[in-house]
């Protein structure tokens, strides 16, 4: 019990995982950093990327999350992401769809309210980019 | 007595209106499921961002010297309520509990000597609320093409907020919404926003004198987090809202459906005991009509 870090990755829509593993990797803003069991307390915010999450010494799931914030506490590792989804369960092709409908979006758009939309397309990218990898 | 074709009309409104609730407490019932999980799907996050808030302002002490957003503007002279209801009525006390209580709240303010804006999230409380306030209304968010995706409008309000506190246009800020316990009851209920609070019930984690690391600084920190948690009080309260307001419905439209159900039964009886009466009247009339000849 005491060897295992207690491990939670919520978005505002839902708790997307919720468990004990053994090594959590997050894309800090300063940098990515890892999680193990009994991590000092530690907050920081975090950047467009991916969460590695290991246990039983392999990759056992891959998140992308959009900004938001860890937070590192005696009780375990808490993620707050604005979104985030399972890599597993979006494909390429999918996000590439998304990314153009967005950048048509944008396009149409002109200058007003363009910057939550800019940071779409941003996110996208990135997620597409995460993905070839 | 009442004629019997006029009876007969009667019962046969009461019957369409009884359609007509059912049909919109199936709907709301449907809808309901489909808040609910929404409301209880947000929670997670609403509660574990309050924890984070929570642990943050206790390491942060009195929170003064931090950003404004948390130690507010040093002021408490005026008080922007923001009245949370619903987009259309038919859900029984729902719209008017909320109204009221932000009535209540806005009185208060006001025998206080504070100044009072108001902003209203859903055309019901706006309509009440008119009457009496429309001098001190400066805003309001229309949700009614908000459907099911209410983040877009959590995220613009929350924006709105900071830029108005931001430019001074208010010192406190209080949303007025109605929370969801269950599908029989929903309170209105009154949290502070701006600054902010974090709810008594968040878990403060003793660190075990271990002193937190922050990265960036402390400071930046709390910038970026503080809005996200303002916007997600009001996500949360926009959801809690949309399924309290599919509950009241739902309950609503049963009370109206067994009303019309009684109400059909009785009209019923009164139909059919006129009915009687005049087939025997027509009978003494014939046999009296018999006996004179």
């Amino acid at each position: 019990m005491a060897d295992k870090l207690h491990f939670s990755l919520v978005s505002p829509a839902r708790e997307l995982f919720s468990g004990e593993v053994d090594h959590v990797i997050a894309p800090g803003s300063d940098g990515e950093f890892g999680v193990l069991v009994n991590h000092a307390p530690f907050m920081t915010t975090l950047k467009n990327g991916v969460v590695r999450v290991e246990d039983g010494g392999e990759t056992t799931m891959r998140l992308f999350v959009r900004g938001g914030f860890a937070d590192v506490t005696p009780a375990g590792l808490t993620i707050l992401a604005e979104e985030a989804v399972n890599m597993d369960s979006v494909s390429a092709e999918s996000v590439k769809k998304e990314l153009d409908e967005a950048r048509q979006a944008l396009l149409a758009e002109g200058k007003d309210g363009s910057a939550m939309l800019e940071e779409q397309v941003s996110y996208l990218e990135s997620l597409k980019a995460a993905l070839v990898n | 007595m009442s004629g019997l074709k006029e009876l007969k009309n009667r019962i046969g409104s009461v019957k369409s209106t009884q359609k007509i609730t059912k049909a919109k407490q199936m709907v709301a019932a449907a809808k309901l499921r489909r808040a609910q999980e929404a409301a209880e799907a947000s929670k997670p996050y609403a509660s574990r961002m309050a924890n984070v808030v929570a642990n943050l302002t206790a390491s942060m002490g009195d929170g003064s010297g931090g950003p404004k957003l948390l130690a507010g503007s040093g002021d408490d002279k005026v008080h922007l309520v923001v009245v949370m209801t619903a987009e259309r009525g038919l859900c029984g006390g729902f719209n008017a509990n909320t109204a009221k209580a932000a009535r209540l709240k806005i009185e208060e303010l006001q025998a206080a000597g504070k100044t009072v804006k108001i902003i209203t999230v859903g055309k019901k409380g706006r309509e009440v609320l008119k009457s009496s306030y429309e001098d001190l209304f400066i805003d309001h968010v229309d949700l009614s093409e908000a459907k099911d995706k209410f983040t877009p409008y959590a995220i613009g309000l929350g924006l709105d907020l900071t830029k108005r506190f931001e430019a001074g246009e208010f010192d406190v800020a209080t949303l007025i919404f109605s929370e969801f316990k269950n599908v029989l009851t929903q309170n209105p209920v009154a949290k502070q926003l701006i600054p902010a609070e974090a709810p008594d019930d968040a878990e403060t984690i003793d660190l075990g004198g271990a002193i937190y690391a922050y990265e960036p600084s402390e400071p930046e920190i709390l910038e970026s987090l503080l809005p996200r948690y303002l916007n997600t009080q009001i996500l949360s309260a926009m959801l809690e809202n949309a399924a309290g307001e599919q509950a009241a419905s739902m309950t609503a439209m049963d009370n109206a459906t067994r009303n019309a159900g009684d109400m059909i039964d009785s009209l019923s009886l009164q139909y059919n005991r006129a009915r009687q009466a005049q087939i025997t009247k027509e009978l003494i009339e014939i046999i009296s009509g018999a006996e004179a000849l």
